[in-house]
């Protein structure tokens, strides 16, 4: 393709891999990219922070489910990516991280913003190159998307010196490329398929649980057939929430620390679990032990090296995990089932989901979390897509939010990172311009990444924060008036700042909400004024999040509302 | 114990990213050598670890494999494999006496001796970890003044 820089052949490797846009922020060893970006059809998102950009890489990689690509210079700006990376990292979402890096000849020599990314980033990246000569770019370029985007998909990092940059090379753009030690298809084995259909009607008891990868791989309709057609209710795990319709009539919601009491009930009631696309993180499972005792799991996912090592597993499906449910789908359209209509257990599954959405108790008042998510639920419509941050807010939108339409449901469930979901919302607003994109938030998690409000506003990214404001780091409050015997420290927020203000300053709007009326209709407002908006909703500080099942305890033991 | 062969691209790096595997899963590893293959593309890492279960070190060797610049990850089974590792003793002499038994012993081991000295010799084995081990102990009573050992090399025997 001819002679030109580095920086070229890195705009025109990210354009032919269909890249729209980019987030970012330049500084001295990333400026001959940036200079070559401003030539390019390629957009740039200016970002306040770093972390911003990794997060709405993040957004916009699990929306589109086409790796999100960040921009930051070499030294400081790399190490501001890396929270972003390892989030992205602990939830499989594809990215490609592209930083600067000082000078081939400099590495080692602890120039002027020189920082090891690769050696940093190592343990929180499925991959990471650093070319080492111009020609190098194309080709790293190219396996970076590929890696990033198949199999498991994570972020793969890109650290280019500025010299590769800057100096020119006979470049070529491979198609075609071969990385030996990289496997990321396998075929599903269809035996084990049909002894998992034979498990799953031999079983008295069975259940579903859908984990994050039933959202990564879209397989939506290939689970609902299977539970449809075997009559299992469907749990999931907190990162597959939303994975199965929750206003269907087998969900049961997410399993786990904060799960649905009905989800929990029923898992430790099973005897069969389907497992699809999970890990079996301690926040779902409780204890390894007690989950697995009287439980026969059959599990499918695609990383073979989750097979086993968190549960002892009686079927292994290894494999994408949409295509392991068309073929299951496949073989029971082609012998079906006896009737299962009315089997005891989907009875008794029924009724304890009934039970529990009449009886699980809630404070009494107007704006407690469960009316006020519901309260959203009804001002939104099904398509819109909602992230959140980390701590209570997130788990009362575990509890009280219903996901409709599947996979419009985002968080930063592996890593937890407080700052995730606001700037994630922009991410996931760019991959989908056309749905209202909402942002679940507590202050403390709002505050982190906050300053992405002039990123929303002068940019056009219209995304809405929904502040459920109790000016505490709620969670961890929790947790001391459990643990620790009430004795506070270091979680009240003195009710600083003024988020009406704060948003208003950015130039977005600020509305505050002190009703569930005024909520329902500031929530309209914001969808159809398109403009990014701060809800700040106050509420009581010493709510708490019920169920909760304690940090090494099983789900047995969940501890109910009294 | 257990052996895992391990073929790896031979690029800058790579030793560090398997090393700290072992770290990040909590392993320890035992010994470890590494050295290019018959194919200068791919380097071939021994690494022996004890005190996991079949479970645990089934699983690492899913990590292993899954690391993008392993090629070929294998669990080696010490009875149909050769493995040996070079070690080299410094070895105090307290007169005239110990030198002659420790080239007695040293012949035992089928070691070679080398800069044969008033008051130490240098004895080079070549044996499994357990006979290296097995020296050291009977060596230690005459005063071991320094000891290098290489880690192993393991090979499975053809046909197994
Ligand atoms: C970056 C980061 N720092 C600290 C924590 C620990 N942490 C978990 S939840 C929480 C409180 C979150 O407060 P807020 O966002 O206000 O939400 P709330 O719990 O009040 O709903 C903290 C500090 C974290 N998850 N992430």
């Amino acid at each position: 393709m001819g002679q030109m820089i580095g920086a070229t052949a890195l705009m025109r490797s990210l354009a032919k891999e269909g890249v729209g846009q980019v987030f970012g922020l330049p500084g001295g060893a990333n400026l001959p990219m940036y200079d070559e970006l401003s030539k390019s059809d390629i957009r740039h998102i200016l970002v306040r922070h770093e972390q911003s950009a990794a997060h709405m890489a993040d957004g916009f990689g699990r929306v589109s489910r086409k790796p999100g690509v960040c921009f930051a210079t070499s030294g400081p700006g790399a190490t501001n990516l890396l929270t972003g990376i390892a989030t992205a990292h602990a939830d499989s979402a594809p990215m490609v991280a592209v930083t600067g890096q000082v000078p081939v000849g400099m590495i080692g020599r602890d120039a002027f913003q020189e920082s090891d990314i690769i050696g940093m980033a190592n343990p929180v990246v499925k991959y990471a190159f650093q070319p080492r000569a111009p020609s190098e770019v194309p080709e790293s370029v190219k396996k970076a998307f590929f890696i990033a985007e198949t199999g498991r998909p994570g972020p793969v990092l890109v650290d280019v010196p500025k010299d590769v940059q800057t100096d020119s090379a006979e470049m070529e753009f491979p198609d075609e490329f071969r990385i030996r030690g990289y496997h990321p298809w396998t075929d599903p084995d269809v035996p084990s398929i049909e002894r998992a259909i034979e498990m799953l009607l031999s079983s008295e008891r069975p259940i579903i649980l859908a984990g994050g990868g039933t959202i990564i791989s879209s397989a939506f309709a290939e689970l609902q057939a299977v539970a449809e057609t075997l009559l299992i209710p469907v749990a999931t795990t907190f990162k597959g929430k939303g994975a199965f319709p929750e206003n269907h009539a087998l969900s049961l919601g997410p399993i786990g620390m904060h799960g649905h009491a009905e989800a929990n009930r029923l898992m430790t009631e099973a005897d069969c679990v389907l497992a699809i696309g999970t890990r079996f993180s301690d926040r779902s499972v409780g204890t390894f032990e007690e989950f697995e005792k009287n439980l026969k799991i059959i599990h499918m996912d695609v990383d073979p090296a989750e097979i086993g090592k968190n549960q002892r597993t009686s079927v292994a499906i290894v494999g994408d995990v949409r295509t392991s449910l068309r073929i299951m789908v496949k073989l029971l359209r082609r012998s079906p089932p006896a009737s299962r209509e009315d089997t005891p257990w989907a009875r008794h599954a029924k009724e304890t989901r009934e039970y529990w959405q009449e009886n699980l108790k809630v404070p009494s008042g107007e704006m407690v979390a469960s009316r006020i998510l519901k309260r959203l639920r009804e001002a939104l419509p099904p398509e819109a897509i909602v992230t959140t941050e980390v701590g209570q807010h997130q788990m009362w939108a575990s509890l009280f939010y219903d996901v409709i339409e599947p996979g419009t449901f985002f968080s930063s469930t592996g890593l937890g990172t407080m700052g995730w979901g606001f700037p994630a919302a922009i991410g996931a607003k760019v991959a989908r311009p056309g749905v209202p994109v909402l942002d679940i938030a507590g202050d403390g998690s709002f505050n982190m990444t906050e300053n992405s409000l002039a990123t929303s506003v002068t940019e056009g990214i219209p995304v809405i924060v929904f502040l459920i404001n109790n000016y505490m780091l709620g969670m961890v409050a929790q947790w001391q008036r459990t643990f620790y015997e009430r004795r506070m420290i270091g979680v009240d927020q003195k009710e600083c700042p003024d988020y009406v203000r704060l948003a208003q300053a950015y130039g977005a709007e600020g509305v505050r909400a002190e009703s569930l009326d005024e909520i329902g209709s500031a929530v309209r407002a914001a969808i159809s004024c398109e403009a990014p908006t701060v809800i700040d909703i106050p509420i009581d500080p010493e709510e708490n999040v019920l169920p909760f099942v304690a940090p090494g305890t099983p789900l047995r033991d969940m501890i109910l509302p009294s | 114990m257990a052996i895992l062969s391990i073929k790896v691209e031979n690029r800058p790096g790579i030793l560090w990213k398997v090393t700290h595997l072992f770290r990040s899963r909590n392993f320890n590893i035992e010994s470890i050598s590494v050295g290019p293959t018959e194919d200068p593309e791919f380097s071939r890492m021994t690494i022996s670890v004890r005190g996991q279960d079949g479970r645990q070190v089934a699983q690492m060797i899913k990590q292993l494999n899954k690391l993008i610049d392993t090629v070929e990850v294998s669990l080696l089974d010490e009875h149909k494999t050769v493995y040996r590792e070079l070690a080299i003793f410094k070895i105090r002499l307290r007169g005239a006496q110990d030198s002659m038994e420790v080239n007695k012993l040293a012949g035992a081991y089928g070691g070679k001796v080398h800069d044969v000295r008033r008051d130490s010799i240098m004895v080079e084995l070549t044996a499994t970890p357990d006979q290296v081990s097995a020296f050291e102990e009977l060596a230690r009573p005459f005063g071991i003044m320094e000891v290098a050992r290489t880690g192993m090399a393991a090979l499975q025997r053809a046909g197994a």
